[in-house]
C-alpha cells in the first residue's frame, strides 16, 4: 500500500512539474524582460547538471571516476568527435579509471 | 543532420548512444526496485508514470532501507522540481490544446531536454519529441528487463556507464556558451550547484542554481537572435 501511496505521489508531482511551462505558459510568446532570463536557463542548468553528475551522490560530494570520464569526454569534446562518441569514451574512461583504483 | 529543420528521425538518431545507457539504468532500477520489496508492477508503473531516472532510484532505495513513504516522496520531488524551470525553458515548443501540451511535455527528461537545444535559448520541438520518445521506450523496457531479473547484465558502474552523463550535458553545454553572458551564466550556475552539493539534499543545487539566468536581466548590447 505505501508502495503504491509512494508511486501515485511521485508521478502526479513530476507530471505537474514537467507540464508546467507547456501547459501554463505554451506557444505564448514571453514578455522581452523574461526572455532574457528563459534564455539562459540551457547553459545554467547544463553546467549544474554536469557538476551534480560528475561529483553529486549519496550524502554530498563524491569524487570517484566519474572524474576521469569527465576529462576525457571533454577531450573528445576539444578533438571534436561527434555526441555518442563522446558518451562511449566518457564511458569508457569512467570504467578503466574504476577498475585501477 | 541537418542545420535547420530537424525530424523527429534525428532526434531519435542522436539519443541512440545514451538510450543504451538509459536502458541499463532503467534495467539496473527494476532490479533495485524488486529486490527492495516493490515487486513487479510497481516500478513499470513508476517507470512508465514518472519517467525520470535520479528521482526514481532515489524514492525506491529510500524505500528500501525503510526510510519511510514521506521521506521518499519528499526526495523524489526535490530531485525532480528542475522540471519546473526545464519546462519552463521549452514552454515555447508545444502548441494544441492543453491536454496534448500535458501528454508531450512528459517527454521532458534531462536529455531529450538537452539535445534539443538550438544554443541561444532557442529548441527544436521535432528533436525533443523524437529523442523523449525512444528515451522513454529505453527506460521502460529497461525497467522490466530489471524486474524480469536482468541480474546477468550486471552493475552499469561497472560499465562506467554513470561517467556518460554528465559527458553527455558537458558536449550540449560547449554549444550554449556563445557570448559573454551565457559563459558567466553556466559559470555561475556551476558554481552554485558545486558549493551546495556537499550541504544540501540532491536536488536542492540543480534548482537554486537556476537563479544564475537572472542575469538575462542584464542587457549587455543587442541580442543578436532573434526568436
Amino acid at each position: 500500500m505505501t508502495v503504491w501511496l509512494v508511486v501515485g505521489l511521485v508521478a502526479v508531482a513530476t507530471i505537474a512539474f514537467k507540464a508546467a511551462g507547456p501547459v501554463l505558459l505554451g506557444g505564448r510568446l514571453l514578455p522581452v524582460g523574461v526572455r532574457g532570463v528563459v534564455a539562459l536557463l540551457a547553459p545554467v542548468l547544463l553546467a549544474a547538471l554536469v557538476v551534480t553528475q560528475t561529483v553529486g551522490g549519496d550524502g554530498g560530494l563524491v569524487l570517484d571516476a566519474r572524474l576521469a570520464g569527465v576529462g576525457a569526454g571533454a577531450a573528445a569534446i576539444v578533438a571534436r568527435a561527434p555526441l555518442p562518441v563522446v558518451v562511449i569514451v566518457a564511458a569508457a574512461a569512467t570504467a578503466l579509471a574504476r577498475m585501477v583504483t | 543532420m541537418s542545420t535547420e529543420a530537424a525530424s523527429y528521425r534525428d532526434g531519435m538518431r542522436a539519443v541512440l548512444a545514451i538510450a543504451a545507457t538509459v536502458a541499463f539504468f532503467g534495467a539496473s532500477f527494476g532490479l533495485l526496485a524488486r529486490s527492495s520489496g516493490l515487486g513487479v508492477l510497481a516500478p513499470l508503473v513508476m517507470s512508465a508514470t514518472t519517467f525520470a531516472g535520479s528521482a526514481q532510484f532515489a524514492a525506491v532505495s529510500i524505500l528500501g532501507s525503510s526510510g519511510g513513504a514521506a521521506a521518499a516522496v519528499a526526495a523524489a520531488v526535490l530531485l525532480n522540481a528542475r522540471y519546473v524551470p526545464i519546462s519552463i525553458s521549452v514552454a515555447s515548443l508545444f502548441r494544441g490544446p492543453r491536454l496534448r501540451r500535458l501528454a508531450e511535455a512528459q517527454l521532458i527528461v534531462d536529455e531529450s531536454w538537452a539535445i534539443s537545444s538550438r544554443g541561444g535559448g532557442r529548441f527544436d520541438r521535432r528533436l525533443l519529441v523524437g529523442a523523449g520518445l525512444v528515451l522513454y521506450v529505453a527506460w521502460v523496457g529497461g525497467t522490466a528487463v530489471g524486474v524480469a531479473g536482468g541480474e546477468a547484465l550486471g552493475d552499469p558502474k561497472d560499465l562506467g556507464l554513470d561517467g556518460a552523463f554528465p559527458a553527455l550535458f558537458l558536449a550540449l553545454l560547449v554549444p550554449q556558451l556563445v557570448g559573454a553572458r551565457e559563459r558567466a551564466a553556466a559559470l555561475l550556475g556551476g558554481a552554485i550547484a558545486l558549493a551546495l552539493t556537499p550541504f544540501t539534499p540532491a536536488g536542492t543545487p540543480i534548482v537554486t542554481a537556476a537563479a544564475a539566468c537572472l542575469l538575462g536581466l542584464s542587457r549587455p548590447g543587442k541580442p543578436r537572435r532573434g526568436s
